[in-house]
């Protein structure tokens, strides 16, 4: 949960999407769901030539399991949260693995 | 279900106070929380009610593209679309082209969809410069040399990778 959580807070930040199929779309996120699909506001494609079918296409949901990589804006990830975050969540699943 | 709406505020947890009882005692551990937008905003069924009944760009897994209306979705992603055509567009040999197939009714299963994209109805059906329309048939057969070509060059590329003890990254299917 702790990557659906942290795209939540990269809301209405410029991202770029690297898809499995090779195509890399800019947009604004706009919404992530558990399953981290994607959805993009105001789409660029990073080789308009190459994929002429998205030049009339405004927004986008990309499917989760198709993405490759997110590229994200430096400036608007707080490293050492995330890095907190991390631990707590590793402190936890220990926790929970003990009780178990 | 719990008609929710995307303008109310996020539920409270079991343990949350009533409103108007008085702030709790202590803040919880951790780091003070961000201010966050409701939590029915970020689900699958949120991001799709928006695109209902648009007309859509629907990108499959196999590189085909569908444009059609988004009739019926559910949690998994399966789509029903209605009014569908194909659009193919080929890029070889010096030209540039395109044409459509009209195809109908369609459901599509969710694992096979790769993207969903709303067409701008300002730029409806907008094709960029170099491409032109023409006949199916002749699209049809130049993205049938283009695709075999495409294959030869997979194949080439997965048996040198295998070679060295790699597996090439759609091994299991044709990305277009």
């Amino acid at each position: 949960m702790l990557f659906f959580s942290f795209f939540k807070t990269l809301v209405n930040h410029q991202v770029t999407i690297e898809l499995k199929n090779d195509i890399s779309i800019r947009g604004t996120l706009k919404s992530v769901d558990q399953y981290l699909n994607i959805k993009l506001d105001d789409i660029t494609v990073v080789e308009e030539m190459k994929y002429p079918h998205l030049s009339s296409v405004k927004n986008v949901f990309i499917r989760g399991s198709v993405v490759r990589y997110v590229h994200l804006p430096a400036a608007a990830v707080d490293t050492p949260l995330l890095e907190d975050a991390t631990r707590r969540e590793a402190a936890q699943t220990g926790a929970k693995a003990k009780q178990g | 279900m719990e008609r929710l709406n995307l303008s109310d505020a996020a539920p409270q947890g079991p343990g949350a106070l009533p409103p108007g009882q008085g702030q709790p005692m202590m803040m919880p551990p951790g780091p003070p929380p961000v201010p966050q937008l409701p939590p029915q905003m970020f689900t699958t069924a949120a991001q799709l009610l928006d695109l209902t009944d648009k007309k859509l760009m629907v990108v499959l897994r196999d590189g085909r593209k569908l444009i059609g209306v988004l009739r019926s979705w559910d949690q998994f992603g399966n789509l029903v679309l209605q009014d569908t055509v194909e659009r193919q567009f080929v890029h070889s040999e010096g030209k540039a082209l395109w044409a459509d197939i009209e195809r109908g009714l369609f459901l599509v299963r969710g694992e096979n969809v790769s993207l969903l994209g709303e067409i701008d109805l300002d730029k409806d059906d907008y094709i960029p410069e170099p491409f032109k329309e023409a006949p199916v048939e002749q699209v049809f057969a130049l993205k049938k040399q283009e695709e075999a070509a495409k294959k030869g060059t997979g194949k080439r590329r997965n048996k040198k990778l295998a070679e060295h003890g790699f597996e090439g990254e759609h091994s299991g299917e044709a990305i277009l």
